[in-house]
């Protein structure tokens, strides 16, 4: 069972933050945010999934990304690519605090997997189309809710605080699946950052574009507020300057380090690619 | 759409050749005109996972994929393929990488005029938790390489079972052009011991073998059209519709990109009156018209 008391409210106060002085979008979906608003010189989407405890879908009441959910995140994302189709691509922020992909029997039949897998592409396709993607982690970006929600970004940018969380797993269905211990779990974590739950750890993996330090998470100020807009501002500065591709994932400093194995993998398989290395290697 | 049901004629039947209980290495044979492949960072290249020695478990020299170039009716094809029989077809750093890299390869020969035939071959309970977040990283960039490469050409992929299609590959399966299931594939997000976990038993018991087939096995997903072909365990058969799915697909959009048809399917659907497996098919009949 899920140990957390109460949903998180993360999502909400940043959404709240960012899109203030901007236009809500109808969603529809109490558990769906976005609005367009002012971001730098120009206007962008703010999406956040938000808990929402009267959702029609029991199991994804406290944030989780649920069928509606996700339906919901990939109409709002191709709505902005076909909107903009003609002209200037606004940057699309997707605001992370997941708890989870919705658990549970009704959404494994109803098909839950293509629910999420629809945002995923949405955000993958807004990408391509040219629309600098930044998801923006201030709360848990957890296994499937954050393969919709965010980790198609072209950038990915993390408030520094322990609340702030990336992982394949809930703890506890970890340790399950694993055959071992929930503390146990966490020794391996404090020794292997990919395992880890923590965002400085996962900050070492390469694959983070930046980690802003010294933020009142819960109860930001005017300043870390503009601090935040000054970082997705350049984010997307650096997004537009860049392939529409996830390489930067694959080029930071931390990345060659800790990620070596998948550059490695890529750089081998281009060399066998054609032929020309058979037998040699 | 096709629903190809098992013949009864039992010389048919012991002629088949069973796909399920082929290694991921045979199947990719199975799928190639014969004397067609050749393996793409095969076993005596031995990339192996860096990070399973570290927690003592043996890492195997492939790390559980198999990447083939080869042809399909003589047009090139990469086919990729999931060994569910090493650590239950998890996806580490190595084996996601695999996967990611040949799709991305894949997708250059096409922006170089080059075609190329993309198939995938599922059998993954999804990320490996020894590699958590690098193996959750490398799915997301399967997903990407996938969009990416089905603006080009339809990415084709199979699940034939045991293991099935479980996490983020199976937000993978259902962003493919074109799916073939058989039977005995299952096809969830969720694997019913992450449910039955974070849900509680009354909600799913992992153990209950039938129920499970009947929310997310193969014959349900294709009943209401969130699989495109059900196949008999038979390799060529598959080998034959693959070929065939690459003709039909490139008609329609993917599923994961027709945002309207699925939505307005969900909104048939009254949570506090959920659907049994059964009349979700009545409900969602993919032959039924729009």
């Amino acid at each position: 069972m899920s140990t957390d008391a109460s949903p998180s409210r993360r999502g909400r106060i940043w959404f709240d933050a960012l899109s203030a002085g901007g236009g809500m979008v109808a969603t529809g979906l109490p558990s769906v945010c976005v609005a367009d608003a002012p971001l730098g010189n120009a206007t962008a989407r703010f999406i956040a999934v938000v808990p929402d405890a009267h959702n029609r879908f029991p199991r994804a009441r406290s944030g989780e990304v649920g069928l509606d959910e996700g339906w919901a995140l990939a109409r709002h994302v191709r709505a902005a690519i076909s909107d903009d189709a003609k002209g200037w691509r606004r940057p699309l922020i997707a605001i992370v605090d997941v708890s989870s992909q919705a658990y549970g029997r009704r959404e494994e039949l109803l098909g839950i997997h293509l629910a999420c897998a629809a945002a995923a592409d949405a955000y993958a396709s807004a990408r391509l189309a040219g629309h600098p993607v930044i998801a923006l982690l201030v709360g848990k970006a957890m296994s499937g809710a954050f393969l919709a929600h965010g980790y198609q970004a072209n950038r990915i940018i993390a408030l520094d605080s322990p609340e702030v969380m990336v992982h394949a797993m809930g703890k506890q269905a970890a340790a399950r699946v694993t055959r071992t211990s929930v503390e146990k779990l966490e020794k391996l974590g404090e020794q292997f950052a990919p395992i880890a739950y923590d965002i400085r750890s996962y900050a070492k993996l390469g694959l983070l574009h930046k980690l802003i330090e010294g933020i009142a998470a819960d109860a930001p100020t005017h300043t870390d507020i503009e601090r935040v807009r000054a970082a997705l501002v350049s984010a997307i500065a650096d997004t537009r300057a860049g392939a529409p591709d996830l390489t930067s994932r694959l080029t930071s400093s931390a990345a060659r380090e800790t990620r070596a194995a998948s550059v490695e993998v890529r750089r081998r398989l281009a060399e066998q690619w054609h032929g020309a290395h058979l037998g040699r290697s | 759409m096709s629903v190809t049901a098992p013949r009864l004629d039992y010389r048919h039947f012991l002629e088949r050749r069973s796909f399920i209980e082929m290694g991921a290495r045979e199947r990719v044979r199975a799928v190639l005109d014969a004397g067609s492949m050749r393996e793409l960072l095969g076993p005596f290249d031995r990339i192996k996972s860096p990070w399973l020695p570290l927690q003592g478990i043996v890492a195997q020299a492939d790390d559980g994929v198999v990447l083939a170039r080869g042809t399909l009716d003589g047009t090139p094809a990469l086919v990729a393929a999931i060994e569910s029989a090493y650590q239950g077809g998890s996806m580490g750093e190595v084996s996601g990488a695999k996967i990611a890299g040949a799709l991305e390869l894949a997708c250059k020969e096409w922006e170089q005029g080059r075609p190329i035939l993309p198939v995938l071959l599922f059998e993954t309970g999804g990320v490996r938790l020894q590699e958590a977040n690098l193996g959750l990283a490398a799915i997301a960039e399967i997903h990407a390489a996938i969009i990416a490469l089905r603006r080009h050409v339809p990415v084709v992929g199979v699940i034939a079972g045991m293991v099935g299609c479980f996490g983020g590959m199976s937000l993978a399966a259902a962003m493919c052009s074109r799916l073939i299931v058989t039977r005995q594939a299952r096809l969830g997000m969720n694997g019913p011991e992450v449910i039955e976990q974070e849900a509680g038993i009354e909600e799913l018991d992992a153990m209950d073998r039938a129920l499970i087939w009947s929310l997310i096995g193969g014959e349900q997903r294709r009943a209401t059209g969130l699989a495109d072909d059900l196949l008999e365990d038979d390799a060529n058969t598959i080998a034959a519709a693959i070929r065939q799915a690459f003709l039909t697909a490139a008609v329609a959009p993917a599923r994961s990109a027709q945002v309207e048809r699925y939505a307005e399917l969900l909104r048939r659907i009254d949570p506090k009156d959920p659907p049994d497996p059964q009349s979700l098919r009545t409900l969602w009949n993919p032959e039924a018209p729009a």
